[in-house]
């Protein structure tokens, strides 16, 4: 592992006296890929949720690029580099899948609402850059031929894809997966996940992947992190995941109890 | 693919636009001068076009950005009465306004200038409701903006300078078809770049899911705001017009009702359509005026024909369509593909449909 993008260290976030998560930690490098498992309930969408900067942990401290993280708003976390997806999709539905994408670019652009109104040469030279990227960015999910579509007609599978695509946008350095393959065929994952990994060597990024598919999330990713409860049970290799008496004691219950 | 944006197509839609706005312009001229609009008539069409800025302003706010404000009429009554006040000092100071051959070129500078003034302050006090207001949502920023709405109508009636509850009168007659008409396509104009611009985009993401708007670097606060303020920017420029219109001013023409009207207007024409509004406003004037031989039944006929376009087309009459001209036009050279039934009457004043 080369230097990490994203360091996590001691996160911890309580909600009156539940404390939801405890003790988080977490390292990622460039471009890998890394899944973050639990049963229901065990805090990985509140995570997120810590990352993107929807909730202030109360204790703890995140670095992106070493940089710390804490205390900014979410589209100040988008522009540092940490983009992500929903568990539940959260399109713009009825704005067409090239203009969903494009938003995402908005916070890179720089004409103001003058040259906006009146059209100036900024405008045009910026709207048409930012369209191409977006073409291209859709070119790569495989998804041009929707560009004019309404987000809401889309097939399920291309939603899903589409908030991907729309997290990329961004110009992340980290993208944050919220179950990307829930409710998808066993097609439509192997597509999604050759998309991801596409996405990975093409832009360099880094993944954390929430996800319930294990034998999806084994034959992905390079290291997965469990948690149980808030707290971290195991962190390693996806074969030693799946020996550890923890983990399995998690999932399936331990005799004990 | 058809590419969303794209200079030349954009040019000469402006230039079909442009074209279609001084056809709509040389008509009412030349029925006026042929004397087949009377001054009465003539009336209607000013309160037309003051309907149009009135609801197209609050399009921003209700359609693009999805938030119901109920105090429209508030930002048009700080409009109104800032403007009026300034031409009325502008009077009473000795410089001429008009002459009884019409508006003099003094008069001209000063209507303009009382326009922009009365933009300022209504979008002053857009600012200042729209930051604390817009931190909620729906129902609650429905209710402050109504509070809004009834305060300023409650000190616009105890305070001196306004004239208080006797209201404010000989205010000059300074607005003339010529300089509204071509201010109301400017308007209108300014608002479709808008929309299409990064900016409209923006407010369009919030609407849609204010959540992923945040996760996708928009700031939510920000656009908000933005959007609240130009709206109240227009309605201030509307209630101005208005002022110049009427050369009287009451607190209690701002009322509640008033905000309403104006939602009904946003609503009938479909959310999120400024074509909508400009036929919906255009329609929902002239119908009870059209109406009044019907007397007492006329608001009996209005409310029904509200109701029967809200049973049969909940999302409003155009819903989230917007008519282009250009589309049409190029549509109707190629005489195969089937051309879209309605819309046709909404030929007037989309400037800068790209």
């Amino acid at each position: 592992m080369t230097e990490s993008v994203l360091k996590v260290e001691h996160l911890g976030i309580a909600f009156g006296g539940l404390k939801a998560v405890e003790d988080f930690h977490l390292e990622i490098g460039k471009s890998e890929l890394v899944g973050l498992i639990g049963p229901n309930g065990a805090g990985k969408t509140t995570i997120f949720n810590l990352l993107t900067g929807v909730y202030q942990p109360t204790e703890g401290a995140i670095y992106l690029d070493g940089v710390p993280m804490v205390g900014k708003k979410p589209h100040q976390m988008v522009a540092a580099g940490i983009a992500r997806t929903f568990q539940n999709i959260r399109l713009f539905k009825e704005l067409t899948v090239l203009e969903n994408v494009m938003v995402s670019f908005n916070h890179t652009m720089k004409y103001s609402i003058l040259s906006g109104i009146l059209r100036t040469k900024n405008y045009w030279k910026e709207e048409a850059a930012a369209q191409r990227r977006a073409l291209d960015l859709l070119r790569v999910m495989h998804m041009e031929d929707y560009a004019d579509q309404v987000a809401a007609n889309l097939p399920y599978g291309q939603q899903r894809k589409l908030e991907i695509a729309r997290a990329l946008a961004t110009g992340a350095k980290i993208l944050l997966l919220d179950e990307p393959a829930a409710g998808m065929n066993p097609t439509e994952t192997t597509q999604l996940m050759d998309a991801i990994q596409t996405i990975r060597e093409k832009f360099q990024i880094s993944v954390l992947l929430i996800e319930h598919d294990m034998s999806l999330v084994m034959s992905v990713c390079e290291r997965i992190v469990v948690i149980d409860y808030g707290h971290i049970i195991a962190t390693g290799t996806p074969f030693e995941i799946a020996n550890n008496p923890k983990v399995i004691g998690a999932y399936l219950g331990t005799d004990d109890q | 693919m058809k590419l969303y944006v794209n200079q030349k197509t954009a040019y000469r839609s402006y230039v079909i636009n442009l074209i279609a706005v001084v056809l709509v312009f040389l008509l009412l001229k030349g029925l006026m001068s042929a004397g087949i609009i009377n001054s009465y008539v003539a009336g209607v069409c000013m309160t037309v076009m003051i309907n149009i800025i009135l609801a197209a302003s609050l399009t921003l706010t209700t359609g693009l950005l999805g938030q119901i404000a109920l105090g429209h009429a508030g930002f048009m009554s700080v409009g109104a009465y800032s403007a009026a006040l300034l031409v009325k000092h502008a009077k009473d100071s000795g410089v001429v306004l008009s002459t009884p051959d019409g508006i003099t070129p003094a008069g001209y500078g000063y209507f303009l200038l009382s326009l922009l003034l009365a933009g300022v302050v209504a979008a002053f006090f857009g600012l200042i409701v729209g930051i604390p207001a817009l931190r909620l949502k729906g129902d609650y920023l429905a209710i402050i903006t109504l509070g809004f709405g009834e305060i300023i109508r409650v000190i616009i009636e105890n305070v001196k300078f306004t004239g208080g509850a006797q209201g404010l009168s000989g205010i000059p007659r300074l607005a003339s078809f010529d300089v509204v008409f071509w201010l109301t396509a400017l308007i209108i104009a300014i608002l479709f770049a808008f929309v299409r611009s990064r900016h409209g985009r923006a407010i369009k993401a919030i609407r849609e899911d204010d959540i992923a708007s945040e996760a996708c670097g928009i700031s939510n606060t920000y656009y908000k705001v933005m959007a609240f303020t130009m709206s109240a920017f227009f309605a201030g420029i509307a209630g101005a017009i208005y002022a110049q219109q009427m050369a009287v001013l009451g607190a209690k023409t701002f009322n509640f009702l008033k905000s309403i009207d104006i939602l009904v207007i946003v609503v009938l024409g479909g959310l999120g359509s400024l074509t909508g509004s400009i036929v919906a406003a255009t329609g929902l004037t002239i119908l009870p005026e059209a109406l009044r031989s019907f007397s007492e039944y006329r608001m009996v006929i209005y409310s029904l024909a509200l109701i029967i376009v809200m049973i049969f087309k909940p999302s409003g009459l155009f819903g989230n369509y917007e008519f282009s001209l250009t589309h049409l036009l190029s549509k109707l050279r190629r005489p195969k593909s089937n051309t879209p039934a309605a819309g046709g009457e909404s030929k007037q004043k989309e400037v800068t449909k790209a």
